[in-house]
């Protein structure tokens, strides 16, 4: 790699009684979560721990904040890792007083705490002393209570502005002095890929600052996960976080939480189905976002984004085999799949062979349409560039980190499924600008045929009397009481990260979703400040995000 | 270049005779079962009411607001793309303006945030308009129903002339939606608007109620404001 990175201490494992060590008399008990050891911190020393932890453990990623409410307390939790081995792992968690939810904000240390705690705030209601820009995040501005906390009524009337887009050209809003202009993009906007309203501020053509608008999606995921039950009402929600057909990476991050929770063994066989599924999932996703990104870039809705949509729905009917459908799959059950490959299976498997023999000259199509174009190079090439560092406080992961050369990949680093057992790469470019980003996703693209090429080959030759689909999981799951556990799939986009407190009942007590799309759209501000207006949206359809993940 | 094959077509009236033939000929034939054939008959002339023609020409050119929100958007495109191809039934032509735009599908949940929005969007369609509710956030708020944030259905906020379920709906199912509409607007009918429970009013037209009060500060008496009454929701 090109890029320098400072001389931390981050590949040397740090053990627990170092960390004890570390933060010392700061720690004033101990919270485990299964994934990690747990520290609780009073809420003025913030900012102190997680200094130390990023600057001499090395742990330089904040995974997510998980804010919630306890009958007597508050409490927001940490989730730290490092970019080099997410597998380790530390929480800090920070009580909190009810009638003072005031806790030190992290964003000094970790700028992706920025929004991270602004949805703490809005969703729960806890302030953070020092944060820079105390705003609500996804309910409207006008929105009286916290939704998440213990005493909100749902009942209550809301009121929710509309305030006039202002015209930019109208005088009155050109400043005269700086001459800067205010230009509105979304939320209804073809470029903006679904519901996202960007708040730009320009210089003639010049991006100055863009405050991206969030929230116009909320669709209360997280309530919608804390009111169903483990075994079977929560999976269906995954599949409408990331909706471009990401569906089974998404049910394997909820699959592998709960699982982890619950402790539940998942069979040889249908690991391997996941994983095949899953990468189906992951090339109709890229497809996808090649297909916009291809039209945001230069309006090209006849070639590209039409085969693309070809090659999706060559995706969609092999999976609508396997599954029964073709967006919502809600085909992962804990402990398994819901059913064994279609039958004729030979006709499947044949299937899906066909569209992989097909796949490398459709990628080849592609490259000469799009990355070998030399009107894509220059509208690509050097623009919207986002270093490795400003990705790594962001929190980036996925595509868009390893378009900047991190080199994270969670099916790699933090394995599971069956991906250890096969042969793939991890991809990586260290171009940092659009056009690295979009040739991540061709890559990965074929590097999960040949996962899929694997998977099937185990598949074929599987004995047939060992085709174990689901393991014996209890009919009602009840997990012990006060159970935390953190996990993280490599969803399409990034890190899918799930967090589940149980409270000894069938349903979860907080049920908390570590988007990715979420961080990576944070970054937007870093990649295009000084570029040109047209840059701006493809920096948007570089990041890919899906707006359902981002606002969940 | 030699002029022959042409000349032979001048010279031999038998295509046009035989086109002649089969279009005037004994009874209707199958071929041109159509409404329009019907009409004309053996005869070049037709008498229509201008309304009735109107409706005709508004049903075979649909132009769709190019809207997308939720998962239903993704289908929403797979039916505009290839293979499924929504322009084979004259209704297929995305427009990125509310103001060049005859239908709206509404592919998506609606979050109180974005209910103000879709409002404003549908306020500036010229009319007449359709509206296509797409998927069953758009009838009842679907698997988000119970949100705190969620809209439960559309037609809280604009009147839908058809509703098509599913979650999301196939790509045919759509199309099947979008061909009952223009069913519908052939026939000149569409679906009544009545006063819906969520409109944009101006803030200082509502009841002055413990929340206006609080709100007085922020918000200026112009502004326009939905007010959501989660209470009386279905």
């Amino acid at each position: 790699m090109s890029t320098e990175i400072e001389p931390r201490p981050q590949d040397v494992d740090v053990t627990e009684d170092e960390l004890e060590a570390l933060i010392g008399d700061r720690a004033i008990g101990r919270d485990d979560h299964l994934n990690a050891p747990g520290f609780v911190i009073n809420p003025d020393d913030v900012q102190d721990v997680l200094f130390d932890l990023r600057d001499e453990a090395g742990f330089d990623h904040l995974s997510c904040l998980t804010a919630q409410q306890y009958q007597d307390r508050y409490e927001s939790i940490y989730h730290l890792k490092k970019y080099v081995d997410p597998t380790q792992e530390v929480s800090i968690v920070v009580p909190t007083t009810l009638d003072q939810p005031v806790s030190q904000s992290a964003e000094p240390v970790f700028r992706t705490a920025d929004w991270h705690e602004r949805e703490a705030f809005d969703l729960v209601g806890i302030d953070y002393e020092g944060h820079p820009d105390p705003r609500r995040i996804l309910l409207p501005e006008t929105w009286q209570g916290h939704p998440l906390s213990n005493d909100y009524d749902q009942t209550k009337p809301q009121l929710v502005t509309l305030s006039e887009h202002e015209n930019p050209i109208q005088p009155d809003h050109v400043d005269s002095e700086s001459d800067t202009m205010f230009l509105n993009v979304g939320p209804h906007h073809p470029a903006t890929h679904g519901v996202l309203h960007i708040k730009a501020v320009l210089d003639g053509e010049t991006v100055l600052d863009v405050d991206p608008d969030v929230g116009y999606l909320h669709r209360c995921e997280e309530q919608m996960c804390q009111q169903g039950t483990y075994r079977h009402q929560i999976m269906p929600y995954p599949d409408r976080w990331d909706y471009v057909s990401s569906g089974l990476l998404n049910e394997w991050a909820y699959a592998r939480t709960a699982e982890d929770l619950a402790d539940i063994e998942v069979p040889e066989y249908a690991q391997v189905i996941r994983t095949m599924g899953a990468e189906l999932c992951r090339i109709a996703s890229h497809m996808l976002a090649l297909g916009t990104f291809a039209l945001d870039v230069y309006g090209d809705f006849t070639a590209v984004f039409q085969y693309a949509f070809r090659d999706r729905e060559v995706v969609q009917d092999i999976l609508e085999d396997l599954t029964g459908q073709r967006l919502m799959f809600n085909y992962f059950r804990l402990g398994g799949v819901a059913w064994d490959l279609p039958e004729p299976r030979e006709e499947f498997i044949a299937q899906t062979r066909d569209f992989l023999d097909e796949l490398p000259a459709k990628v080849d199509e592609y490259n000469d349409l799009i990355t070998s174009n030399e009107i894509f190079q220059i509208r690509c090439v050097d623009t919207g560039i986002l270093e490795p560092e400003v990705a790594k406080e962001y929190g980036c992961t996925g595509p868009v980190a390893r378009g900047s050369g991190v080199d994270i990949d969670l099916r790699r680093d933090d394995p599971y499924g069956y991906y250890e057992n096969l042969e793939w790469d991890v991809v990586t470019e260290d171009g940092c600008d659009n056009y690295s980003r979009v040739l991540v996703r061709m890559q990965e693209v074929e590097e999960s045929a040949k996962i899929i090429e694997q998977c099937l080959d185990l598949l074929e030759e599987w004995p047939e009397d060992e085709r174990e689909v689901q393991a014996n999981v209890p009919r009602t799951l009840k997990p012990d009481a006060d159970t935390e556990v953190y996990r993280a799939v490599e969803g399409a986009k990034g890190e899918l990260g799930i967090y589940i407190r149980s409270d000894g009942t069938d349903k979860p007590g907080r049920f908390k979703i570590r988007s990715p799309c979420f961080h990576n759209l944070s970054a937007l501000e870093q990649m295009v400040q000084g570029e040109y207006i047209p840059d701006l949206i493809a920096s948007l359809g570089s990041l890919d995000i899906v707006l359902g993940e981002v606002d969940r | 270049m030699s002029n022959e094959p042409r000349q032979q077509i001048y010279d031999s009236t038998a295509p046009s005779t035989d086109t002649r033939e089969a279009r005037m000929g004994e009874g209707l034939d199958n071929r041109f079962n159509s409404k329009l054939r019907e009409a004309f008959g053996a005869s070049p002339f037709i008498l229509t009411k201008f309304d009735q023609f109107m409706n005709w020409v508004r049903g075979n050119s649909m132009f769709m607001l190019q809207f997308g929100i939720a998962c239903c958007s993704i289908e929403m495109i797979h039916t505009y793309a290839i293979k499924h191809d929504l322009d084979r039934f004259g209704a297929g032509v995305p427009r990125a303006s509310p103001r060049q735009a005859d239908v709206m599908i509404v592919p998506g949940t609606i979050v109180s945030k974005f209910g103000p929005r879709m409002k404003r969007v549908y306020d500036q369609m010229p009319e007449p308009k359709f509206v296509v509710g797409m998927g069953s956030c758009t009838i009842s708020g679907g698997p988000f129903q119970e949100g705190y944030n969620v809209v439960k259905g559309a037609e809280e906020i604009i009147p839908v002339d058809i509703h098509v379920p599913g979650c999301p709906p196939r790509p045919e199912a759509l199309v099947y939606g979008v061909a009952k509409l223009q069913e519908r607007i052939k026939n000149g009918e569409s679906s009544p608007v009545v006063v819906k429970p969520y409109e944009l009013e101006q803030f200082g037209d509502l009841p002055k109620d413990e929340l206006v009060q609080k709100l007085a500060d922020d918000i200026d008496e112009e502004d326009l404001v939905m007010r959501y009454n989660w209470a009386d929701s279905p």
